[in-house]
């Protein structure tokens, strides 16, 4: 195990910096790189901003890469933290399985899903990753592997789901995939004219499996908020027509597509954003009604596209995504939207999305979830950008909503302290067992976490 | 799922299982749904590998202790196997230390023992079951280094090119028995023996993507194989340097 000395970022290539990296194969290596010092696990690098960066130590997990049991019966799956998500689906979606919760790509590792306590289109039926997970290995500050589950060692569990890795080293975990009859998605579109239209229609699609938004954040006055709802189910055997039946898995491989040279500073601007952004609305306008999708064009559609951060530029970006309380989503996302489409700085992919109740809502301590309206924005890294963001931090403060911590890469210690209540027991536990001392990222520093 | 004409789904052994280009190969076929038998000096080691395919492909895979320079223990090792392969790659080699070779002979003994001597006996020994059955497919991962001798690895590079030459003259008897021989060049490859080095990307491979072109090449029955396949023209012009000239050449 060589150290190397590598110039790494998040997704959003903001920001970047040069880190000590590790790329252990086993407990042996993996306990020796953490006995180097203190340090973050990361895994595909799909985080946007500082999550899996330590200048001092960074510990790449893709060499824990070993699925390694799988109960056909119960459909748990045992796999290592560095399994990626893209792997699970090729072995097992020819069986009949496809996992319980997935982020926007398939590019991420079962470590990272943990640690970020993903959730996905279906959040508001279905919860968060961490609801499918049944238990995880972590490893320590001593080297130590402690599993941890619902019922046992259950704070490790709640803490280490959503964690962000500052509980330990996601070494193993088990969790659980259902089944689906197939690898299609019967998709619905929906046009809605302004925020209002957008909101009733996610609430009255509460029994759609999945439904998400795109929303046009740059549109103004009476079409403040228009939305392209894309609604899915998994398609059943019976609702194929004959070919598909024969091979209800065998959906067509998708052309890869590759941005590959960073996009010149002023091909990004107000009036290109907004034109993408009214052509894809009226594209989804007459596109709108119910049509087959294979499940890699469906959950994926910018998997297709590698390297697709690029098209931001050398200066890279940063994500806001806030979670807003339902009682206050309306207004809350009606400020948020003004505040944007006001400043020009548009996005190209703005999604919004109903966020469930319950006990899954959010599996951990400090995850992200909550019942309410998430909106997920991209903004090139630029100064006026990064001010905006801040309006929108505030914004967000003033409704009692909270923030994406997989997302973000420049959110201040007061603003975050001042969205969650739950960050003072998660920082003394963090203290108290030695974590604080031995697991830290580059965010984790910002936020005082 | 590709048609496989070529090994129906017959078991493949890997020699030098727990190498990240014998693993990735063992992967590869295992994806298509062959069994596989991966043999390793210390295959307790790869019990999470066994069980990662054997999850991954639903295909068995059996572990098998193997050390290729136990030159008197080859044929009672293919004995031992489940069953005898309908392929074999040999990924077995070592790369060693060039300044160590020029000094320490042991070292150097080691190098081409492990690059040459026991892969080529290994081979052989299958070679003669295979011919026997009167089928099989042999896949042997030599190196561009044994396509011309550089004063930087000419060590390893020398026991490559004994390796290359025996699997051509292994191709040469076998042909009209059935029997495939494939020779594998890999130049750069990502590997655990190359972490950390700045290898030049254009000419870097990493170990599922030869895993990928050596399976492409079974289908496709062909005899020399360079991974990546650039490697061709750069061993094409490195070996039409005249040896006055390249003997002055730090290349």
């Amino acid at each position: 195990m060589r150290e190397m000395i590598l110039k790494l970022s998040g997704w959003g290539r903001f920001p970047q910096t040069e880190c000590v990296v590790t790329r252990p194969r086993n407990i042996e290596e993996l306990r020796a790189a953490l006995a180097r010092g203190p340090g973050i696990a990361r895994g595909l690098g799909r985080s946007y901003g500082d999550s899996a960066l330590a200048p001092a130590s960074t510990i790449a997990m893709t060499g824990f890469r070993h699925m390694l049991a799988f109960d056909a019966q119960t459909g748990v799956l045992t796999a290592e933290g560095g399994v990626a998500l893209g792997d699970v689906i090729e072995s097992f979606l020819p069986r009949g399985f496809f996992p319980p919760v997935t982020p926007g790509t398939k590019h991420v590792t079962i470590g990272g899903m943990i640690a970020a306590d993903v959730h996905g289109k279906n959040h508001h039926k279905a919860g968060s990753f961490g609801a499918f997970v049944d238990w995880i290995d972590v490893m320590g500050p001593d080297g130590a592997l402690t599993r941890c589950s619902r019922t046992e060692n259950a704070d490790l569990f709640a803490q280490t789901i959503g964690g962000m890795g500052l509980t330990g080293i996601i070494v193993r975990a088990a969790f659980r995939l259902m089944r689906v009859e197939s690898g299609w998605i019967r998709q619905t579109s929906v046009a809605a004219p302004n925020l209002a239209a957008a909101m009733e229609t996610f609430e009255a699609s509460a029994d759609a499996t999945y439904s998400v938004a795109w929303i046009d954040c740059l549109a103004r006055g009476a079409d403040l908020g228009r939305s392209i709802l894309l609604l899915g189910e998994h398609a059943r055997l019976d609702e194929l027509d004959h070919p598909k039946r024969a091979a209800p898995f065998a959906t067509p491989r998708r052309r890869m597509m590759a941005a590959p040279f960073d996009a010149p500073s002023w091909a990004l601007n107000p009036w290109s954003v907004r034109a993408f952004n009214a052509l894809y609305w009226r594209r989804g306008v007459a596109g709108a009604g119910e049509r087959l999708v294979d499940w890699d064009s469906y959950f994926y559609p910018l998997d297709a596209i590698a390297d697709w951060n690029r098209i931001y530029g050398r200066r890279g970006f940063a994500q806001f995504q806030c979670v807003l309380p339902l009682e206050s989503s309306k207004a809350g996302l009606g400020e948020l939207l003004e505040a944007i489409s006001a400043s020009g700085q548009g996005s190209f992919l703005a999604v919004l999305k109903r966020m469930g109740a319950g006990a899954n809502a959010g599996a951990g301590a400090i995850s992200f979830p909550m019942e309410g309206y998430t909106l997920a924005l991209d903004f090139p890294a630029s100064p006026r950008a990064l001010a905006l963001m801040e309006r929108l931090d505030a914004i967000t403060l003033a409704h009692g909503g909270r923030f994406y911590l997989a997302k973000d890469a420049r959110m201040s210690r007061s603003t975050f302290e001042r969205s969650d209540s739950r960050i003072a027991a998660f920082r003394e536990a963090r203290e108290a067992q030695g974590f604080a001392a031995s697991f830290k990222s580059l965010q984790s520093g910002r936020l005082s976490l | 799922m590709t048609k496989d004409p070529v090994l129906e789904k017959g078991p493949v052994l890997v020699l030098g299982g727990a190498s990240d280009i014998g693993l990735a190969v063992a992967r590869r076929f295992a994806r298509e749904g062959h069994p596989i038998q991966l043999a390793a000096r210390r295959p307790e080691e790869l019990e999470t590998a066994k069980a990662d395919i054997e999850v991954r492909y639903s295909v068995p895979v059996s572990l098998h202790a193997f050390d290729a320079l136990a030159i008197h223990a080859h044929e009672h090792f293919i004995d031992t196997l489940p069953a005898l392969p309908e392929a074999v790659v040999c990924v077995v080699g070592l790369l060693g230390d060039q300044r160590e070779s020029e000094t320490d002979l042991e070292a150097a003994v080691r190098v081409m023992r492990s690059n040459f001597e026991g892969p080529a006996a290994i081979l052989g020994v299958i070679a003669n079951r295979f011919e026997a059955r009167g089928s099989g497919v042999i896949i042997g991962v030599s190196s561009v280094a044994g396509d011309r001798g550089r004063a930087t690895n000419y060590v390893y590079g020398s026991a490559k090119a004994g390796f290359t030459a025996f699997l051509s003259g292994l191709r040469n008897r076998l042909a009209k028995k059935s029997v495939h021989v494939m020779t594998v060049k890999p130049g750069f490859v990502a590997t655990r023996m190359t972490e950390g080095m700045k290898l030049p990307p254009a000419l870097t491979a990493t170990p599922e993507a030869v895993a990928d072109q050596i399976y492409a090449a079974v289908l496709k029955k062909r005899d020399v194989v360079y991974a990546k396949p650039v490697w061709r023209a750069v061993m094409g012009v490195i070996g039409a340097i005249p040896e006055p000239i390249f003997k002055k050449l730090r290349i």
